[in-house]
C-alpha cells in the first residue's frame, strides 16, 4: 500500500513545480495602475532561459545617449558596466570620453570639467531637481537606472509607453502642456512623445522604427535594472537541479529509513 | 594513539562537567516523537531553518548597508551591482521574509486545526504568539531598510497608528520617530532593532522548544502517547524526514530567489523615498494584507467613545492578541479537527476568511466587487474573523459531540485507519 508519506511528498512536489512553472509561463496579463492593459511583448530575457540580446542592449543604449540622456540620467550605471554590453574597452573609453564629467576641487579650490572614464557614472542631465524641473515644465524627468523594477509591467511597461502616445478621446481633456498617453496612469504625461521613426540611425544598420527603438531601450533598461540577471538565471539552474537531486536523494533516504517502522505497524504512516 | 579513543575520551571529558553531549543526545536524537507525524508538523523546523538563513545573511548585508536616508538606497543599489554575490544575499533575503511567513502560517494553520494549543501545550502556544508578534516587528522594520517609496509610506502609516491612542497618542509617535517625522532617526533606530529582535526570537524560539520537548509534539490524532510503542527517537525518523522537507522547501524559496526574486515584491520600493510624494496605493507586504484590511474595516466611530482610527487599531492588534486567548476559549477535550466533525469545516472557513482579508487589504477601499464595496466585505471578514474566536469556538466546543478517539496511537495504525478505531474509545481524552 503506498504511504500517506508518498502521497504527501509527491502532491508537496507538484504544488512546489506548478509554483515554479507558473512563474516560468509569466503571468497572463500584465496590469498596469488604473486597470490598463499592457501588451505584451516578446523579450529574449523572459522566462527560466532567457538572456540579454547583446546587439539589442548595445541599441538600446545608442537610443538612450542619443534621446533618452537629453533629460534621464542613468545614476546606477558607469561606463566600466558597459562591458557587459560587449564593448570593448576601447570602445568603452570611447564611450566615456564624451562624457562630460565635473570634478574636484582642484588644488586651488576649484571645480573643473573633465572627459568621462572608465569609473565614473553616467552624468545626471540636469545639476539638481530644481533645475530639472526647472527646463521641463516643473516636471522632474526621474532617473531611468531601475525604471524596469519600479513599475508594474517592467519592460512591457516602457515599450508601451514609449509607443502610447495617440490621439486623445474626444471626451478626454488634455492639460496644456501635458501629452496624452494610452498607457501612462492618468494618461496626461508631462514628456512629449520622445521617439518617432528614425529618430537614431542605429549603428547596426538595424530599421530604426518606433516600435523598435521602444523596445531596444525597454530592453537596456531592463539591464540596467537587473544587470546580474544572467548571473542570477545561469546560476538558478544548476541551484534548483542540485535540490532536486538533493530532494530525491533524502525522499530515497527517508523510504528506507521509515520501512522497518511501516513493517511494524502494517501499511500506514 | 587511536583517534577515536582520543575524540571519545575528550567528548566524555567535557560531557562529565559541562552535560551538553548529553542533553543534545537527548533532546535531538533519542527525543521521544509520536510515530504518526504528518508532514504538517515540518514547518516548524522549516521554520527555524528559515530564520538561521534570514540572521546568516542578514548580517552579511549589514556590513555592506548604510542605515542613513542619504545612503540607504544607494547602499542597496551598490550591494545589487557591486557587492560580489550581493543580489544573491540581498534576493535570499528579502524572499527569505516572505518565506519565513508561508512557514510560520503553515506552522500556525496546523496548530490550530491539530489542536496544538490546548493542556497541556498552552505556554507553548502562548510563546508561539510571542514569536509571531515579535517577527512582524523585525519583519516591518527590515521593510524599511531599502528607504524605497513603499519603506517611507509603510513606516509613516505604522507608526502614525500609534497617535490614536488618545492624550498621549501625539507624544508616543514623536518619540517612535525620533523626531517630528520619519526620518534618520527613525531609520537608524529600526535598523539597530532590526539587528536586535532577530537575536530575541532566537531566545523565545529556544524558550519555545524548552516548553515542546517537555510534553512533546502534538499529533494528528491528538490524543497522548499511551507508551513507547507510540513514539519513536527523532533521529534518525524526524531527521531525514525534516532533512527531505527542507530540501523541497529550498527547490521552492530558491526557485523564488533565482527566477522570481521581485514576484512578491511591490515596484514602489524601487523608487527611492520622497517625503514630498504620496504613492497612489499604499500596501504592506503581503503578509500584512490580512491585518490590514481589519484596520481599514472599521470607519465608523464605536459608541462615541473609540474613535474609527482607534478602533480600527485596536482590532489590527487584537487580531494577534485573541490568540493568547485560544487556550482558553476553545473547551473541547479533542484536540485534532479529525474528530470534530463541526470545527473541521469552521477551520476552514477561517481560513478562507484569512484569504478573504488579505485579498481585501491589497485592493483599495473603495473599489467593489460585483457591486458589493471591498470595505463590506473587508468588514464582514473582520466580523467573522473576531467571531471565530469569541463565539463560533466557544460554542462549538460546548454543542460539538466529537468522534470516537482512537484509544493510542498505535492502534489506528495497526488498524489501518482512525475514525473508526475504538468503538469502546471515549469521545473524551483525559489530558
Amino acid at each position: 500500500m503506498k504511504t500517506l508519506a508518498k502521497s504527501a511528498a509527491r502532491s508537496a512536489t507538484k504544488y512546489a513545480l506548478g509554483a515554479l512553472c507558473g512563474l516560468m509561463l509569466g503571468t497572463a496579463s500584465v496590469q498596469a495602475a488604473e486597470g490598463v492593459k499592457l501588451p505584451e511583448q516578446d523579450w529574449s530575457f523572459d522566462g527560466v532561459l532567457g538572456l540579454f540580446d547583446r546587439a539589442q542592449l548595445q541599441r538600446g543604449l545608442q537610443v538612450y545617449r542619443e534621446v533618452c540622456a537629453g533629460c534621464h540620467g542613468l545614476r546606477y550605471i558607469a561606463f566600466r558596466n558597459l562591458a557587459d554590453l560587449q564593448y570593448n574597452e576601447d570602445q568603452i573609453k570611447a564611450i566615456a570620453s564624451e562624457a562630460i564629467i565635473v570634478d574636484g576641487p582642484d588644488d586651488e579650490g576649484e571645480m573643473f570639467e573633465r572627459e568621462g572614464r572608465l569609473p565614473d557614472y553616467f552624468p545626471s542631465p540636469f545639476a539638481n531637481d530644481k533645475a530639472a524641473a526647472a527646463s521641463n515644465n516643473g516636471a522632474v524627468p526621474p532617473d531611468l537606472s531601475l525604471m524596469a523594477k519600479a513599475r508594474f509591467g517592467g519592460a512591457d511597461y516602457i515599450h508601451a509607453l514609449l509607443t502610447g502616445y495617440e490621439e486623445a478621446p474626444a471626451d478626454f481633456e488634455v492639460l496644456e502642456g501635458l501629452s496624452y498617453n494610452a498607457y501612462f496612469p492618468g494618461h496626461q504625461i508631462a514628456m512629449a512623445q520622445p521617439l518617432d521613426d528614425d529618430a537614431v540611425e542605429y549603428a547596426d544598420g538595424t530599421e530604426a522604427s518606433l516600435d523598435q527603438m521602444a523596445r531596444d531601450v525597454a530592453a537596456f533598461l531592463t539591464w540596467t535594472a537587473e544587470p546580474k540577471l544572467e548571473a542570477r538565471k545561469t546560476a538558478g539552474i544548476w541551484v534548483i537541479l542540485f535540490f532536486l537531486f538533493v530532494t530525491g536523494v533524502t525522499y530515497a533516504s527517508k523510504k528506507k529509513i521509515w520501512a522497518d517502522l511501516h513493517k511494524d505497524d502494517g501499511s500506514k504512516e | 594513539m587511536n583517534w577515536k579513543a582520543m575524540i571519545s575520551g575528550t567528548v566524555e571529558w567535557i560531557d562529565y562537567r559541562l552535560p551538553i553531549f548529553t542533553f543534545m543526545n537527548h533532546e535531538l536524537t533519542e527525543y521521544p516523537t509520536p510515530r504518526n507525524l504528518s508532514y504538517w508538523w515540518n514547518f516548524g523546523s522549516l521554520a527555524g531553518i528559515a530564520l538561521v538563513i534570514m540572521i546568516a545573511t542578514g548580517i552579511m548585508l549589514a556590513m555592506q548597508y548604510t542605515p542613513h536616508v542619504d545612503h540607504a538606497f544607494d547602499s542597496v543599489e551598490r550591494i545589487m551591482r557591486d557587492v560580489n554575490s550581493g543580489w544573491l544575499l540581498r534576493y535570499l533575503h528579502s524572499n527569505g521574509g516572505s518565506f519565513f511567513f508561508i512557514v510560520v502560517y503553515i506552522h500556525i494553520l496546523r496548530g490550530l486545526y491539530y489542536g496544538s494549543y490546548k493542556k497541556p501545550r498552552e505556554i507553548l502556544w502562548i510563546l508561539g504568539v510571542v514569536i509571531l508578534i515579535l517577527m512582524m516587528a523585525t519583519a516591518f522594520m527590515g521593510y524599511v531598510l531599502p528607504w524605497g517609496q513603499m519603506s517611507f509610506w509603510a513606516a509613516t502609516v505604522i507608526t502614525n497608528l500609534f497617535s490614536a491612542v488618545p492624550i498621549i497618542g501625539e507624544a508616543i509617535v514623536t518619540w517612535l520617530w525620533g523626531g517630528f517625522s520619519v526620518d534618520n532617526p527613525t531609520l537608524n533606530r529600526f535598523f539597530a532593532l532590526h539587528y536586535l529582535l532577530p537575536f530575541v526570537l532566537v531566545g523565545v524560539i529556544f524558550v519555545h522548544l524548552w516548553a515542546l520537548h517537555r510534553f512533546g509534539s502534538n499529533n494528528p490524532l491528538g490524543i497522548d502517547a499511551k507508551g513507547p510503542q507510540d513514539k519513536i527517537p527523532f533521529h534518525p525518523y524526524y531527521t531525514i524526514k525534516d532533512s527531505f522537507g527542507l530540501a523541497v522547501f529550498l527547490v521552492v524559496y530558491l526557485g523564488f530567489v533565482f527566477f522570481a526574486p521581485n514576484y512578491m515584491g511591490h515596484p514602489d520600493n524601487y523608487i527611492p523615498a520622497n517625503p514630498l510624494s504620496t504613492p497612489p496605493h499604499i500596501v504592506p507586504e503581503w503578509y500584512f494584507l490580512p491585518y490590514y484590511a481589519i484596520l481599514r474595516a472599521i470607519d465608523f466611530n464605536f459608541l462615541w467613545i473609540v474613535p474609527a482610527k482607534l478602533g480600527g487599531v485596536i482590532l489590527m492588534f487584537g487580531s494577534i492578541m485573541i490568540l493568547f486567548l485560544l487556550p482558553w476559549l476553545d473547551r473541547s477535550p479533542v484536540r485534532s479537527a479529525r474528530f470534530r466533525p463541526i470545527y473541521k469545516w469552521f477551520f476552514w472557513l477561517f481560513f478562507l476568511d484569512c484569504l478573504i482579508l488579505g485579498w481585501i487589504g491589497a485592493n483599495s477601499p473603495d473599489g467593489n466587487f460585483h457591486g458589493i464595496p471591498f470595505l463590506l466585505i473587508g468588514q464582514l471578514a473582520t466580523l467573522y474573523y473576531f467571531g471565530h474566536f469569541l463565539v463560533v469556538i466557544p460554542a462549538i466546543s460546548l454543542l460539538e459531540r466529537p468522534k470516537p478517539l482512537p484509544t493510542s496511537i498505535s492502534q489506528p495504525v495497526l488498524q489501518g485507519g482512525g475514525a473508526t478505531a475504538g468503538a469502546g474509545a471515549k469521545p473524551m481524552e483525559k489530558a
